[in-house]
């Protein structure tokens, strides 16, 4: 790949740049970026409870970053990814099984619905998590 | 060409057929069920500083559903990583280099949070 070698150019396929944005590519793309970034995180948590179970310098120490601004901005971005992870995996699951949701104006909608269920959703919890 | 029937049943061309799918998919049903009580009690848990925390972890249904929720993600992160790895990156010798650093890199951080998990339950006297 990557033309590397290619003893005839042919012309490739359009790609991202070609494409005219639109909520579902949007959404699909969304869904791998959130995942990775959700790798990631996963680590992040794990190191958490790891923590906890070595000791009280220790989940002090990873508390600290936790609750510091830079520590909580991305605690928000991680909810907000697995918020919309959450959502569009269920949408997945719907399409696998009862397969709903391949008509073109409804999957746009249930699009636009994944992106504001994270963000407002993740608005919600923040919120609830903070007051109570 | 013709491919014996033996060889195409049930695997297809990748060699894996839909096993890679269908786990992918059940990891995820496990999930939805998982991840909305493990926000919450992440959440709670945090709250509650080291002591709350601890608590919390200690608890039998708490330890449990920890033990399933990162056995399934972890499982589905592991899975999902493989095709983006398979998707990206072409060159041999990288590839295979980064799909087994994926499982190594899963399967430690699985064995490290697990035993975590254990080791909170176990101090705790339960």
């Amino acid at each position: 790949m990557a033309g590397q070698g290619r003893a005839d150019p042919r012309p490739l396929s359009p790609h991202l740049q070609i494409w005219k944005w639109h909520w579902t590519m949007a959404g699909s793309i969304f869904h791998r970026v959130s995942g990775v970034g959700l790798y990631g995180g996963a680590f992040l948590i794990g190191a958490w409870l790891i923590a906890l179970a070595t000791g009280p310098e220790a989940y002090a120490f990873v508390e600290a970053i936790a609750f510091s601004l830079p520590g909580q901005i991305l605690l928000f971005f991680w909810s907000m990814a697995v918020l919309y992870h959450f959502a569009n995996g269920l949408r997945h699951l719907i399409w696998d099984g009862p397969m709903i949701g391949f008509n073109p104006g409804l999957a746009s909608l249930w699009s636009m619905f994944n992106f504001a269920f994270a963000i407002i959703g993740a608005a919600v919890i923040w919120s609830l998590a903070s007051f109570y | 060409m013709t491919t014996s029937a033996k060889t195409v049943r049930g695997l297809g061309s990748a060699g894996a057929g839909t096993q890679h799918h269908i786990r992918q998919r059940v990891t995820a049903l496990a999930l939805l069920f998982l991840v909305p009580w493990f926000i919450y009690s992440i959440i709670v848990a945090c709250k509650a500083g080291y002591e709350g925390a601890l608590t919390w972890a200690s608890q039998p249904v708490n330890a449990i559903l920890l033990i399933l929720t990162l056995s399934a993600a972890l499982y589905h992160m592991r899975l999902g990583i493989q095709v983006v790895i398979e998707d990206y990156i072409a060159k041999s010798g990288t590839r295979q280099a980064l799909l087994i650093l994926n499982t190594f890199a899963v399967i430690a951080l699985a064995a490290a949070t697990i035993l975590s998990v254990l080791k909170i339950w176990f101090t705790a006297g339960a």
